[in-house]
């Protein structure tokens, strides 16, 4: 993907499947979703609920609540929800 | 429902510096200490542990400082309670907490509160589009996780941690395309002598200008981001001059292509536990906000309630370190676990040395402070309330429709009623209205705390509730 966030250090962490809007990708496990969905490519996460305007992770420390997403079927922000192997991630929010 | 765990004799909520040396302090000084935190491991923010790299992997002062201290904590008797979510905190002592295991509760006579800042954003058209991002999310992606932004990004804001976060990638080879300041050089140059009582800070202050001069990166000082452009993520920002308030002034303005931007101007303290509970608060503007009232020991107005760190007001690491120590003394003492004499003994050397750092933490502070002339110049259509949607103008419209203080602006307009909590647009909005009323921010107030303190589902909040445990109060007399 063009212009997509890069990992600079090598993790030693394992690498799992999951799987965002039906596209299976891999990921760390144990790292914030948030960070491995940037790391993806998949900047913009779901729309704001009044006016639908883009929107994509702002704080990466559960302040600002601009990750919250489907995970498994239920909201959860993506900064502060750990990757486990198998996540079914949707990205849209509340709407 | 589970009954509260009460074998603590103090909770301390927040594992960044300050909570975590207030937590040994307290606990070397006879005290069974309970220290809750989001993260999975202590640090905060600061110290925040590296995850994508082994811990020896990272070399910056604050990973070997914040390494030090993580493991002063293993070998120290604290119960370490992380991976938890604060989402209530009442009366003498109760904390509510949500963990992978579900709900827990625990109860303690005392507690300390160092829950830390979060961050200023002053808003611009834009600043909503994916890809823009704050200054204190850039550090986390740097330090933590090993993350770069896309090769054109832009770094905009204030203060020390934009020059921290310019050097930490350009040493990683993904320098910023520019980097924006709100300030100018005679602004570094006024707080240089205060760096004189830091020689480490100052090393590692000169390391950074030396890596942000060899990657050749241009800096546009005094200039602020007018407004970012671009449909699903953010493709181009345009930048303009400002003046020394941080005002926005004729002059050219500069368009940049990119397609990531972090931006931050400063920290906030993160009040909201002690106002919760209803201790005294007061505004600081050179302390970056609305703080708890308190003495040199962290006692706020209520009993046994402390606050320290950047949640007391905003005055970096060094100083929630030694805050840290003096509240944890002062549980001790005021548990009757140490006298009087050993009290001041002890605690006098962290005095001490807390009036030798506060010329640098002043002016830190003052370098981040919010400057009201930048929010008068946030254009009419900036999105102020992200969750919400309510820009500038739909705050101005509502405080001429009448609305005085901030929860009347939050009833007129919704500002602030998302799940954030209105910890993002706080500040700003604020500020906007006191500007709008001629009034000053003591006038205009703060937004009333109410649990939960995150959003949580009403399912995992209730737990394995059962109607038998709901208590049925005594009738009032007649
Ligand atoms: S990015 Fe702000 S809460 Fe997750």
């Amino acid at each position: 993907m063009v212009s997509a966030f890069t990992r600079i250090v090598a993790s030693h962490h394992a690498l799992v499947h999951i799987n965002v809007d039906g596209v299976d990708c891999v990921a760390p496990a144990g790292e914030p979703l948030a960070t491995s969905l940037l790391a993806a490519g998949y900047v913009m996460l779901r729309h704001s609920p009044n006016r639908h305007n883009p929107r994509g992770a702002f704080c990466l420390m559960g302040v600002c609540q601009e990750c919250a997403i489907h995970v498994d079927g239920q909201i959860v922000q993506a900064c502060m929800t750990p990757v486990r192997a198998g996540m079914v991630v949707q990205l849209r929010g509340a709407v | 429902m589970v009954s509260p765990h009460c074998h603590f004799d103090v909770l301390v909520l927040g594992g960044g510096p300050a909570g975590m040396v207030s937590a040994i302090t307290a606990s070397q000084n006879g005290l069974r200490v309970g220290l809750i935190d989001e993260q999975s491991e202590a640090g905060g923010q600061i110290w925040r542990a590296p995850w994508a790299s082994s811990p020896q992997g990272y070399e910056s002062p604050e990973a070997r400082d914040g390494n030090k201290m993580r493991d002063r904590l293993a070998l120290s008797s604290v119960t370490c309670l992380f991976g938890r979510r604060i989402w209530s905190v009442t009366d003498r002592y109760r904390v509510d907490l949500l963990g992978a295991d579900g709900v827990e509760t625990f109860q303690a006579p005392h507690l300390i509160v160092a829950l830390g800042a979060h961050e200023r954003v002053i808003p611009f058209p834009g600043w909503t589009l994916p890809g823009v991002m704050g200054l204190a999310a850039a550090t986390i992606m740097l330090k933590a996780h090993g993350l770069a932004p896309p090769k054109d990004w832009v770094l905009a804001g204030v203060g020390p941690l934009l020059a921290a976060v310019a050097a930490g990638y350009a040493r990683k080879g993904h320098p910023p395309k520019a980097i924006i300041d709100l300030s100018g050089p005679s602004d570094w140059f006024a707080a240089l002598p205060s760096l004189a009582s830091r020689p480490g800070l100052f090393k590692q202050g000169v390391g950074w200008v030396l890596s942000i001069v060899s990657s050749r990166i241009p800096i546009y000082f005094r200039h602020a981001i007018r407004r970012a452009e671009g449909q699903d993520r953010i493709s181009a920002c345009l930048i303009g001059p400002v003046d020394a308030d941080g005002k926005s002034i004729d002059g050219p303005e500069v368009g940049i292509a990119c397609d990531a931007m972090m931006v931050g101007n400063g920290l906030v303290p993160g009040g909201e536990v002690p106002r919760l509970l209803g201790a005294d608060q007061v505004y600081r503007h050179e302390l970056g906000g609305w703080i708890p009232e308190c003495d040199p020991f962290g006692r706020t107005s209520l009993e046994h309630l402390y606050a320290i760190g950047d949640g007391a007001g905003i005055r970096g690491g060094a100083v929630a370190c030694i805050a840290g120590k003096l509240a944890g003394l002062a549980a001790a003492h005021d548990a009757g676990r140490i006298d009087a004499g050993a009290f001041a003994h002890q605690s006098a050397q962290a005095l001490a040395e807390h009036r030798k750092l506060s010329a640098f933490s002043d002016a830190m502070a003052h370098m981040i402070r919010l400057r009201p002339a930048q929010v008068a110049s946030i254009e009419a259509d900036a999105v102020i309330c992200r969750c919400e949607d309510v820009t500038r103008q739909d705050l101005v419209a509502a405080a001429r429709a009448g609305a005085r203080d901030v929860n009347q602006l939050k009833h007129f307009t919704r500002c602030g009623m998302g799940p954030c909590q209105g910890r993002m647009c706080g500040d700003v909005a604020a500020e906007i209205l006191a500007q709008e009323h001629r009034l000053d921010r003591q006038a205009v107030g703060y937004w009333t705390a109410r649990p939960p303190l995150r959003p949580i589902s009403l399912q995992s909040m209730l737990g394995r509730v059962d109607y038998a445990d709901i208590p049925i109060p005594k009738p009032a007399p007649l």
